[in-house]
């Protein structure tokens, strides 16, 4: 049960941010609370189906696009819309381009998800009408269960109301992602994993499977991005870019994808960590290039691996 | 017949692994196929399993074309197989792995928020191989722990656990030790029973477990069928014994 102590503290830590720590500490939670509903969904996919996408970042790109098309060429303004056009936009685009890249696996599968991601990250660019281009283009304050909160000032809106409306996101997506790796489905998707060829004499379709999960990794991952835009508040190219990818792959081997919140403790450790670093010095890529290869080499189970290693009784619980 | 063959060619490249072969199974048959190496005898289960396409000839199952349907919509259709060289799923459990086979049998694999601890039905019956394959007492432990003798044991169990009315069984005693060999054939029976399978084919090299196990014996011998007989015709049969068993000894298996 100490998992579920570890847990319960955790939550009550996020929730008492806005209240304890200087605002400046609450909108760094934003980002963090984003990329763990990007990260939830990635793992899907990566610890769970063992499949690594490189153009996840389409995705999220996807998501964060919607709500600033959304909210400047429409008169869309509700969150609520904003998350469901995100969480549509992102199955409809995944279904077709999950189609060709599930059919390929291990490098081929990584190569296909970045080339789209490429793909997509040139249309922001060269669609300037719709997407404004490499400036990128704004998002307007959404509205939060109906209420406008137009007339906040713009740190006390994210600190207080965007900061619960997102961890409330984040906790439904996080209860229903636990239910799906703990359903039939997530054990399809485990066996399919360690063993392609016996799944298949077992009747399991190896390539639907694949697919399903392709899809609502990037449901997911597109619905953190529409949460990212609102803190960030100019969504640009680089969202798309192939070396945010990157940056959530990193996130995820950071954290471990072999346990389930392996990859949120890995984003709010990217996050915060990247903040400080930053501080300190401007290459903050050298300093996490140095991380990720000391990671590889001496700890591929990441922070959750050494915790696991450190506890053995509550290693892996997945 | 359950399962009938006509005619199989099959050929890698220019060499003809299997020519004309033809064989049938009947319900309630235990039917062994024996032959030296480079008969044909891994060819003839990939087209009966319908993993390989033959070059001529025709596979019905209850008098359903097969040819080339693929594993899962064999599985489907009641044809489960196990390989012979062990496949497990490393990082799951003895009981999880039989509960995917169940979860497929049962079509539960689209159940997404569903929970799987609380399916009772498909535990229940995963558990029940389980204790058929006498591997009730390791269900909590990762296949890749188990011994070699367990995770083949482990293959052949989560192709009982579809609950097929024909399997295939690609040498499921290779890598045992002989006094292992028969336990596990017995194992075999019992279950086949409980599950109420309609017909085992097994490709097998050790003919002491042929003799003993077998209603038939289809002997292959370069690509074609040698014999098709139960094993005291076999037996009485010099020239077939020679061929299959002269040379069956002196392979290393």
């Amino acid at each position: 049960m100490t998992g579920w102590a570890l847990l319960t503290v955790g939550v009550a830590a996020v929730l008492s941010v806005p209240f304890v720590a200087a605002p400046y500490y609450a909108l760094l939670m934003l980002p963090f609370m984003a990329y763990a509903v990007v990260l939830l969904g990635l793992n899907l996919l990566f610890g769970y189906t063992g499949l690594v996408s490189f153009g996840h970042a389409l995705f999220v790109g996807l998501g964060a696009y919607t709500g600033a098309v959304l909210t400047t060429h429409t008169s869309v303004r509700s969150m609520e819309v904003i998350l469901v056009a995100a969480a549509l936009v992102g199955a409809a685009v995944a279904a077709p381009v999950g189609l060709l890249c599930v059919r390929h696996v291990k490098i081929y599968f990584g190569m296909l998800t970045l080339a789209f991601g490429m793909v997509f990250y040139t249309f922001l660019l060269k669609f300037y009408r719709l997407t404004g281009g490499d400036e990128g283009m704004r998002i307007l304050r959404p509205s939060l269960l109906g209420q406008s909160l137009e007339a906040m000032p713009k740190t006390d809106y994210l600190v207080v109301p965007y900061y619960y409306y997102a961890f409330a996101v984040l906790a439904v997506l996080t209860i229903a992602m636990w239910r799906i790796v703990h359903s039939p489905f997530g054990l399809c998707l485990r066996a399919v994993r360690d063993n392609p060829a016996k799944a298949e004499a077992l009747g399991l379709g190896v390539t639907r499977y694949r697919w399903y999960s392709f899809v609502i990794s990037a449901v997911y991952a597109a619905v953190g991005g529409a949460l990212l835009g609102p803190p960030i508040g100019n969504v640009d190219p680089t969202l798309a870019y192939w070396t945010h990818s990157g940056n959530i792959v990193f996130m995820t081997l950071l954290g471990g994808f072999a346990h389930f919140f392996g990859p949120v403790l890995g984003a709010f450790v990217f996050i915060f960590l990247q903040d400080s670093v930053m501080s300190v010095v401007p290459y903050w890529r050298l300093v996490f290039g140095a991380i990720l290869a000391i990671l590889v080499i001496f700890a591929p189970g990441g922070l959750m691996g050494l915790l696991a290693r450190a506890r053995p009784r509550a290693a892996l619980r997945r | 017949m359950l399962l009938e063959a006509h005619g199989l060619s099959a050929f890698y490249g220019n060499f003809r692994a299997l020519d004309g072969v033809s064989l049938g199974v009947e319900d309630g048959e235990c039917v062994s196929i024996v032959g030296p190496n480079g008969a044909g005898k891994s060819t003839l289960i990939n087209v009966l399993t319908g993993a390989l396409r033959p070059a001529s000839g025709t596979v019905a199952f209850k008098g359903r074309d097969i040819r080339g349907v693929g594993p899962v919509a064999l599985a489907r259709l009641g044809i489960a197989r196990s390989f012979q060289l062990v496949h497990v799923f490393p990082d799951l459990t003895v009981l999880e792995t039989l509960q995917a086979a169940v979860i497929s049998r049962l079509g539960r694999g689209a159940r997404l928020f569903a929970s799987l601890a609380r399916d009772r039905e498909v535990r229940a019956r995963a558990l029940e191989i389980a204790e058929l394959f006498r591997l009730a007492d390791k269900a909590a432990m990762a296949a890749r722990h188990l011994a070699q003798g367990d995770k083949k044991l482990l293959d052949v169990a989560s192709a009982f656990a579809l609950q097929p009315e024909i399997i295939l069984l690609d040498e499921p005693t290779s890598g045992v030790s002989t006094a292992d060999k028969t336990a596990i054939m017995e194992t075999l029976v019992t279950a086949s029973r409980r599950i109420g399978l309609r017909a085992i084919i097994q490709v097998e090299h050790d003919m002491d477990i042929v003799f003993a196990y077998s209603d038939r014996i289809i002997a292959l011998h370069q690509g074609k069928v040698l014999a098709d007989a139960t094993p005291a015709q076999f037996k009485a049969d010099r020239a077939v014994v020679d061929t299959v068993i002269g040379r069956a000894l002196a392979e290393p298996c």
